[in-house]
């Protein structure tokens, strides 16, 4: 799954966000923006997310309410981006053991996940810093604290 | 001990930590670049709460992806870019046509040997061809390093690809990294640093180098690099560059890949994947509507002569357009001094301006559904590059360019003189 079938290039002209999520897998999954429901999450194979370091991938996907990518392995780069825009991402070996229609409960700092179908399996937690960025909201937020002007009359 | 490797070492350098592989250390970065996609950096920055760009003179701007504009809303990217800078007063920004940004930096000098380099695109790998460490970043973390100027990254486990024999005729660089990339895999290499060594490596020019370290993204890797030698400090002393000399210590890569190319012959990546690659005589019965030259991979002034030396007096099929996109200003320039351009343009090509032309679908050359294209370019993904009914396979120049004259995918050593 490549970063032009998540979000074709030709449409990258668009900064808006919203507008453009609406043609997210179109390429591969005509109607997929339609269907994606709040929380839903992604599962998928191997090299998630290669190809370009467009950040509109992981942006669009979370604009559509996806609530995690579990995949066997990761694109690098997507995988950065996912947790800077605050979109969680989870590299398990187990993946594809995960079936269609399955509701997964994935703890990110303890690195479990288990699905409705059975699968209980884990994977290597994410290092506390890209966690606390995670749980941030993705790495805007967590640097608006770095640069947020002192407030009047504390002294500084 | 099996001693330091080359993104150790450069690593070590700029976190001023000594970086263990595997380690995430900060690093403050030398230079930091972004096309178009700046406009998506710049909301980022303003939404960190940031006001100053730490470093202006470490930051390079470059409109190659839509340039000229080709829709309004690109036109108001590039102009809230302009305003953006301006503002910031970022020094160095190429915004009137002078190229793609990985053939541009390179040429106006901004690239130095040893330097940490971040790019807000995938194949800012190609710097390493120079001895850089060079890698693709994400709008908002390069809005982060616009505000901090540092960034945090894993050391990354080394493969060398050690590259030895002679380059048979009718073969280039690209064929030697396509064939690469499909002994490999598409994830082959992800999250590595590829150090490409050996003497077919030390016989290439730079510009065949920076083909190399160009596709290192297409099989994962964080960075590729060619450690300098002669040829590398003639190109950067004439750009007025320089840097620090960086190698691996002996013994420091984790995993090895060597490769005779003696014995090499044309390669293809076939829809949809770049590591999908067979031998060009194979795909022999695929007729192809459009042929590309051009991109951050192949369009420079050896690729376009390349192409011009087997067309040079000969037509374009027919069947076929052929779209010539070269790299930048100067190429265009001196394909133009030396006959090369006359000769690609006699032969039917449609020549436009310097940029990344169709490569990633945003004009100057889409393809219909079902239609099928030959690109020197770097992806071949579903959708690409127009209709995702339609089909786009890879190639070097020089295969290009045959199978622009015979209108189907053809081994150049069929019709090269």
């Amino acid at each position: 799954m490549n970063t032009d079938l998540i979000i074709p290039g030709r449409y990258l002209d668009n900064y808006d966000i919203a507008s453009l999520a609406k043609h997210a897998m179109e390429d591969i999954d005509p109607g997929f923006a339609s269907k994606v429901a709040e929380g839903d999450v992604i599962v998928a194979g191997r090299n998630f997310g290669c190809g370009s370091s467009r950040e509109q991938a992981p942006l669009v996907l979370k604009e559509l309410g996806v609530g995690a990518v579990v995949a066997e392995s990761f694109a690098r780069i997507f995988y950065r981006n996912a947790i800077n825009v605050g979109l969680p991402v989870v590299a398990c070996a187990d993946a594809s053991l995960i079936e269609d229609g399955d509701t997964v409960e994935i703890d990110l700092a303890a690195g479990t996940l288990s699905s409705s179908s059975g699968l209980e399996s884990g994977f290597p937690p994410l290092p506390p810093k890209l966690l606390e960025i995670l749980e941030k909201g993705g790495l805007v937020s967590a640097l608006k604290e770095r640069f947020r002007p002192c407030r009047p009359g504390t002294g500084r | 001990m099996s001693g330091r490797s080359f993104a150790q070492k450069v690593l070590s350098r700029a976190s001023g930590c000594d970086a263990a592989v595997g380690d995430t250390v900060v690093a403050k970065v030398d230079l930091a670049m972004s096309h178009e996609n700046a406009a998506l950096v710049s909301s980022k920055f303003r939404e960190m709460g940031a006001e100053r760009i730490w470093d202006p003179s470490r930051v390079v701007l470059v409109f190659d992806h839509r340039m000229p504009a080709n829709t309004v809303s690109a036109a108001e990217g590039h102009r809230r870019v302009r305003l953006f800078a301006e503002e910031m007063g970022v020094e160095s920004f190429y915004q009137h046509g002078e190229g793609i940004c990985h053939q541009v930096l390179p040429e106006m000098g901004h690239v130095r040997s040893g330097d940490l380099i971040v790019g807000s695109d995938s194949h800012t790998t190609t710097y390493g061809a120079f001895g850089a460490f060079a890698t693709g970043i994400g709008a908002t973390e390069m809005a982060a390093v616009w505000a901090t100027g540092e960034l945090w990254f894993r050391v990354p486990e080394t493969l060398r690809i050690q590259i030895d024999g002679g380059m048979p005729s009718g073969c280039m660089s690209k064929d030697v990294v396509l064939k690469a990339i499909g002994e490999l895999g598409a994830d082959g290499a992800d999250y590595c640093c590829v150090e490409y060594t050996g003497g077919t490596v030390d016989d290439m020019s730079v510009s065949s180098r920076m083909v190399l370290c160009n596709m290192a993204i297409e099989m994962g890797a964080k960075a590729g690099v060619c450690f300098p030698d002669e040829k590398t400090r003639q190109y950067l002393e004439e750009r007025g560059s320089g840097g620090d000399e960086l190698f691996s210590d002996e013994g420091s890569a984790q995993r090895r890949h060597p490769m005779d190319v003696s014995n090499l012959v044309p390669q293809v990546a076939a829809p949809h994947s770049v590591d999908n690659v067979l031998p060009a005589d194979e795909l022999r019965d695929v007729a192809v509507d459009q042929a590309v030259l051009g991109s951050c991979t192949n369009g420079r002034l050896e690729d376009l002569q390349a192409a011009a030396a087997l067309l040079k007096g000969r037509k374009v099929s027919a069947s076929t357009r052929l779209i010539v996109v070269p790299a930048s200003r100067e190429t265009a320039l001196q394909a133009m001094e030396d006959g090369t351009m006359q000769a690609l343009m006699e032969a039917g090509a449609i020549v436009t301006n310097p940029g990344c032309g169709p490569c990633l679908g945003a004009h100057q050359g889409l393809l219909a559904a079902g239609e099928t294209a030959i690109a020197s370019t770097n992806r071949n993904f579903r959708g690409r590059m127009g209709s995702p009914d339609a089909e786009v396979y890879l190639a070097s120049p020089l295969t290009v360019a045959a199978s622009a004259l015979t209108g189907r995918i053809t081994d150049p050593r069929e019709v090269m003189r």
